[in-house]
């Protein structure tokens, strides 16, 4: 495969507070890479440094084997699909998607015809004369997809472009997207802090936090084999333990000693343990290998999400049986069910449950989302900018 | 019923509205309707349209091709055009610059607009007079650089320069307010799909901002054309129809003065009539 986008060393501060701290990553041609991280990761940072928005204090952008540091954005082969789509007002959805084959003065005709094509494949033949505002959120999204895709860019960067829809519209606009970039053939660079959503679409899934990149490797990958607490935590729900290596394949944590899959650790080294909530089996208490009290219990549809009470420490376990709250259970791990991982700066941050709850999380993301918005309203200058970048 | 009720507004709604009412009654469509009562009335109050007439046919010496009050009307209607031009082109640089500025820096800039008009009118056109004056600051300056002199007092350059200094600001703070409104997002897109940064003001800067310019040439023009003060203080014996309309009141020639008022309100209108509804072509596409 061919590199298309190389980032080396790049760091980034806005007033003195680093946002990107010494980023090397490499985008392959065709490739639909996702860089997914909270809120002040420095993800859409590293998307406007590549869109040429923002510039590097340190590093180099390489693309296509060219240092692109100092193009202007207009000069590089890469279209953003923004984040509340930005859709010219004052023209229409074929005007909007004419932009930019006009200021390159295409002939007309190859104009009206490309514009056609591009509008087809999101979708929205018929609605050529509509004014952008008379859309629904959907619809302005596949405009903003055309436009972006109309000058047939080598790369398409998408900053959080789903993240104004509702579930539902969600679910498919993923399906479409992944489909648009399977029939163009154009690298995606998408942009969001939505973990299910970079699962299920990428190829390839950066997590970053902090400004630094925690882990690059395929979804399936990022999922069973996190590199860090950090990681596990962030993709899916995690119980995340102390633990010691005893040798090769043997990890003792909880006051138990398990068979595991993992090997190549130093002898007694203490590690992080992940165990995913719906790899556990519940089991009587008697021919458990761990055994606990519930202390919690929520019905989610699927299944039912459990808090168990092991010697103090909480877990989550996510089961189809039904368990009563301060029943005593046994749980039954199997080896290839435990993840061994490298202590690292994230040890013992995460991956407890005891301060668990639905509703703490949603007004998480709530206030996250009110900052966001807060953020972007101070954004008519370059330096309320800079800011509205630094709380992304 | 209820639609009804709702449509007429609650009593208390009127109760709230009613001294507005009053007053936009007593001082707008009542001295609307004098006006209009005047110029189609002789001093006895009798219906004519002699003081009509003669705006258009009345003439200081009768070898004159141009009626003498559509040529003033002209010669008004040219100085409003070119002092709106400048403004425009002064006032929107200085609107985006502002509009791209910190908060800090904003509220900076659009209080230094504002001091001027803090002062009336008169005392501020005074001041022009003593700087353009034949041996006023300007000519003084000039003279320091080895320049010069120059004669400005009394030449219409001296009843443009005044206008735009005191209309600048009619015109730079609706475009402001239209531009620092603009999603910094779409000028982004804008450089993303390709424009310099000319093309993003050609396309998306300029079209955008084009509410804030029409309501901005409104707020110049339509003073400028009947302005009277500045043209007698700054414009030496040059008459603007808003001098004639003076002279006339000032004369007790309430019914001539009605007359000319009454057709430079026509002609006002229709321009008022053409930008807004170029504005609403606008922004409804």
């Amino acid at each position: 495969m061919k590199k298309i986008i190389e980032l080396k060393n790049i760091s980034k501060a806005f007033d003195g507070e680093t946002v990107l701290d010494n980023i090397n990553l490499d985008i392959y041609d065709n490739e639909f890479l996702t860089l997914l991280g909270p809120s002040g990761c420095g993800k859409t940072t590293t998307l406007r440094i590549i869109g040429g928005f923002e510039t590097a204090d340190q590093g180099d952008v390489i693309f296509m084997g060219e240092r692109i540091n100092d193009i202007p954005p207009y000069k590089r082969n890469v279209n953003t699909v923004f984040q509340r789509y930005a859709l010219f007002p004052h023209l229409n959805v074929f005007e909007n998607v004419a932009f930019p084959l006009r200021e390159k003065r295409v002939p007309k005709d190859e104009i009206e015809e490309r514009v056609n094509e591009m509008l087809k494949l999101v979708a929205l033949s018929g609605f050529e004369k509509r004014g952008v505002n008379s859309l629904s959120g959907g619809q302005q999204q596949r405009v903003a997809i055309a436009r972006a895709l109309v000058s047939k860019p080598k790369v398409l960067l998408l900053d959080e472009p789903l993240a104004a829809l509702d579930l539902k519209l969600r679910k498919d606009m993923q399906q479409e997207l992944k489909k648009i970039q399977k029939a163009t053939g154009i690298t995606f660079v998408f942009v969001t802090h939505d973990q299910e959503e970079a699962l299920s679409m990428s190829d390839t899934v950066v997590v970053m936090s902090e400004g630094r990149i925690q882990q690059i490797g395929t979804p399936i990958d990022i999922y069973n084999e996190p590199k860090n607490a950090f990681v596990a935590d962030f993709i899916g729900e995690s119980n995340i333990l102390d633990g010691v290596m005893l040798r090769d394949k043997r990890v003792s944590f909880s006051g138990h000693v398990f068979d595991c899959v993992d090997s190549g650790f130093e002898l007694k080294e203490p590690v992080d343990v992940v165990v995913r909530p719906e790899d556990v089996d519940i089991v009587p208490e008697e021919k458990g290998m761990l055994k606990g009290v519930v202390t919690s219990v929520t019905f989610l549809g699927v299944h039912y999400e459990i808090i168990v009470d092991i010697n103090g420490f909480k877990w989550m376990i996510q089961t189809t049986d039904f368990v009563d709250v301060d029943e005593h259970i046994g749980l039954y791990i199997e080896p290839d069910a435990i993840h061994i991982m490298k202590k690292s700066e994230y040890s013992g941050m995460f991956g407890d449950y005891s301060s668990f709850s639905m509703e703490l999380d949603e007004i998480g993301e709530l206030e996250e989302a009110h900052l966001e918005e807060l953020s972007e309203l101070g954004e008519t200058d370059a330096s309320g900018n800079a800011e509205s970048e630094r709380a992304e | 019923m209820k639609k009804n009720a709702n449509s007429r507004g609650s009593l208390i709604q009127r109760l709230v509205l009613a001294p507005y009412s009053l007053w936009a009654v007593l001082f707008i469509v009542v001295p609307l309707f004098f006006i209009a009562f005047y110029a189609f009335t002789d001093s006895q109050m009798h219906f004519t349209l002699h003081n009509i007439r003669n705006v258009f046919t009345y003439r200081i010496n009768q070898d004159e091709t141009l009626p003498y009050y559509v040529m003033v009307f002209g010669r008004s209607l040219k100085l409003a055009v070119i002092s709106t031009l400048i403004c425009l082109l002064l006032g929107y640089p200085f609107a985006y610059r502002i509009a791209r500025a910190t908060p800090r820096t904003q509220s900076i800039l659009i209080t230094i607009i504002m001091i001027p008009m803090w002062m009336n009118f008169l005392i501020r056109t005074y001041a022009w007079m003593v700087i353009l004056q034949d041996k006023g600051i300007l000519n003084g300056g000039l003279a320091l650089l080895g320049l010069g002199p120059i004669h400005v007092i009394g030449t219409e350059t001296a009843v443009i320069i005044g206008m735009v200094y005191d209309y600048l600001p009619y015109m730079i703070l609706p475009i402001y307010s239209v531009m620092a409104k603009m999603d910094n997002k779409l000028l982004e897109a804008a450089r993303d799909l390709g424009c310099n940064g000319f093309g993003v003001l050609r396309r998306v800067i300029w079209p955008l901002s084009l509410p804030g310019v029409i309501s901005g040439v409104n707020m110049v023009l339509i003073p400028s054309v009947s302005t009277f003060y500045i043209s007698q203080k700054l414009g030496g014996k040059m008459k603007l129809i808003g001098d004639e309309i003076e002279e006339k009141y000032t004369n007790f020639d309430f019914n001539g003065a009605a007359a000319i008022a009454f057709i430079m309100m026509i002609l006002l209108l229709v321009v008022m009539a053409l930008l807004q509804h170029r504005a609403n072509k606008r922004s409804v596409a």
